[in-house]
């Protein structure tokens, strides 16, 4: 297992081998190895605690891990770099709870997110360029809120805050994007919508999404990986991930 | 909530204010040099320089705002870095009186004769010329902002935490601006001024022109903060204010961020209190008081946070309350500012200037939408 893993590092785009960390004693990732391609739609499951959160914030750079390697692209580690530099290497998050700024516009929450530089004198300077513009509008119709752009985002409903953080993820033009819980909170019409979005995406990045909805997660149809106390449990098509034993016995059989 | 809408609310109210300072610049002045005092309209001197002092202090509130409206960032410390700005004027000032001192020696001021001081200590050299000292007045508080900020905002200090840590700087410099061997003068501070740029600080013409500086100078960082909040840097300062995380996760260094605003806001703080020192004659320790920051986010919050107006309003609506309350009721004073606090924050939480440019957009809003009816029922009853 490990060999392929290490022969598989030069070609991937995301690479965790042996990644551990705990808080107060408590485990949180427990040797942790999975290998993410390029252009690669994976669905992550497990139970609450099994460390998919955690392992979001090590691969943004919140936390550091207590031993293991992360790499992005191969050779870029990513556990001696912060959170805005691994942003600016092309990885985008999507929290859990939609975070989106709302006191800003549609309109703006999307100008800012724009891969564009964001250092202070560039943003003090910085004039809307019909490319800038052009970006944002066909953003705006991907995430079907080409109607809404000056309203403010805390008028949103919560699905629509959703769509527009899944937005501001695209203006950032990243080549990996995770996404926690996308769905959750969602109608049925809702999430399948987002399916149908987070699918167009794909074509053109790597996605990696965490998720408890298993209708959902059919309705991607891609490789899953389960993930239990801090490890991964199984990995493979989303029918032998289901029928497996040890994913009944800790996830879904409760 | 409403910032984004005031930023395309305030444009005119921005223009009415900055008329009104220029014009306060002209007016206030002409009223004083050129009417007699029995006249009607006549300003008395004394008041010239009480209206200059009251618009320092509104530069102070905007500063302030600039950093806590804009970017959540509740500096208790600001009044340090005004004070700062104050003490670089007031060595200049020190430096003027030349051997006119009471113990009438050429180079040294005063209290360092009365020390036994020798020789001019070294960060007393280059202060006897205005250029150097005006560029002090923004360098020193500057880089203490700069030190200061980088240390606290790349260690992540947020919030509460940032709050006292900002209380204990101005209550360090309290304490070291106290001791006599640190060369400001000790307990007394710096005073007893003769000259500014030559002219005599008592005369009424130079009262006049301190107070017209301070307007221009006021209606300029009016300006200036204006067009630093409506740029995209403006749009990145309320992200962090309004999601610190999302905002890294984007890519942008919320530390750099922080830091921009917080120095540029600490040298309008230290313009300020230059322009107060010559106004009131005197600078000592006791501008770093930590009860002073906190008057100036009391001002801050009277007039409205996030709104630039707002603290100018409030400075100069809580000063003008304090002149008029201290000398009726003068022991009651701190209680009724602190009444007015806990009155604002509970029932005017957008402040005086937030709550009335919330009630015009949205009689603004109600007036659209009543036209709109109009049309729609005019066609109709022509059918």
């Amino acid at each position: 297992m490990n060999q392929t893993i290490s022969q598989t590092k030069p070609k991937s785009l995301l690479y965790l081998d042996g990644v551990s960390v705990s808080f107060d004693g408590f485990k949180a990732l427990n040797s942790l190895s999975f290998v993410i391609e390029p252009g690669e739609l994976r669905a992550i499951i497990g139970p609450n605690g099994a460390g998919k959160t955690t392992m979001m914030d090590i691969i943004t750079g919140k936390t550091r891990p207590d031993e293991g390697q992360v790499f992005f692209k191969g050779d870029i580690d990513l556990t001696q770099r912060d959170e805005a530099e691994i942003a600016n290497l092309g990885i985008g998050r999507k929290f859990q709870k939609p975070t989106v700024f709302e006191s800003h516009t549609i309109w703006d929450n999307l100008e800012l997110a724009l891969n564009r530089r964001r250092g202070v004198f560039p943003t003090l300077f910085y004039r809307l360029t019909a490319d800038d513009r052009a970006r944002i509008e066909e953003i705006l119709s991907t995430v079907r809120l080409s109607a809404r752009r000056d309203d403010l985002a805390a008028n949103l409903s919560h699905g629509q805050k959703q769509w527009l953080e899944i937005g501001m993820l695209l203006a950032q033009e990243p080549e990996l994007l995770l996404v926690d819980e996308p769905v959750a909170g969602m109608t049925d019409a809702e999430t399948a919508e987002t399916a149908v979005l987070l699918k167009e995406i794909a074509r053109t990045r790597s996605v990696v999404v965490v998720e408890h909805d298993m209708g959902f997660i059919r309705e991607l149809g891609v490789k899953v990986t389960c993930l239990a106390e801090g490890s991964v449990l199984a990995e493979g098509s989303i029918d032998f991930v289901s029928s497996d034993a040890k994913v009944i016995e800790n996830y879904l059989g409760r | 909530m409403i910032t984004s809408f005031l930023f395309k609310n305030l444009d005119r109210g921005i223009i009415v204010v900055v008329a009104i300072l220029l014009g306060l610049a002209v007016a206030i002045p002409a009223l004083n040099l050129l009417t007699a005092p029995d006249h009607p309209f006549h300003v008395p001197t004394y008041l010239v320089s009480l209206f200059g002092k009251y618009l320092t202090y509104a530069l102070l509130a905007l500063a302030l705002d600039l950093v806590w409206g804009f970017c959540g960032i509740l500096s208790l410390g600001h009044a340090a870095f005004f004070a700062l700005g104050g003490y670089a004027m007031g060595m200049y000032l020190m430096r003027q009186i030349g051997a006119r001192g009471s113990y009438g020696n050429p180079l040294l001021p005063d209290f360092m004769v009365f020390l036994n001081w020798k020789e001019l200590p070294w960060f007393w050299q280059g202060f006897d010329m205005f250029w150097f000292a005006a560029l002090m007045v923004v360098l020193v508080p500057g880089l203490l902002a700069f030190v200061f900020g980088w240390f606290a905002f790349r260690s992540r200090v947020n919030g509460v935490y940032l709050s006292i840590i900002t209380q204990a700087m101005t209550y360090a410099l309290l304490l070291a601006f106290f001791r006599n061997d640190m060369g400001f003068g000790g307990n007394n501070g710096l005073t007893d001024f003769k000259d500014i740029l030559g002219f005599n600080i008592q005369a009424q013409t130079t009262r006049a022109a301190l107070f017209a500086a301070s307007a221009v100078t006021l209606a300029s960082c009016l300006v200036l903060t204006t067009a630093i909040v409506r740029s995209k840097y403006g749009k990145v300062l309320v992200a962090v204010r309004d999601a610190e995380s999302r905002t890294r996760f984007l890519g942008y260094r919320v530390e750099h961020i922080k830091l921009f605003a917080f120095t540029v806001s600490a040298m309008m703080a230290g313009i300020a209190g230059a322009l107060y020192v010559p106004q009131v004659g005197i600078i000592n320790p006791g501008e770093f008081e930590p009860g002073n920051s906190i008057e100036v986010v009391i001002w801050t919050a009277v007039g409205g946070r996030g709104t630039l107006i707002g603290p100018i309003v409030g400075a100069i609506l809580v000063n003008g309350g304090k002149s008029i309350f201290t000398a009726a009721f003068p022991e009651f004073w701190l209680f009724a500012l602190g009444g007015l606090f806990v009155f604002v924050t509970l029932f005017l939480p957008k402040g005086v200037v937030g709550t009335v440019s919330a009630y015009l957009a949205r009689r603004k809003a109600q007036g659209r939408a009543a036209d709109a009816d109009k049309l729609v029922a005019e066609p109709m009853a022509a059918e």
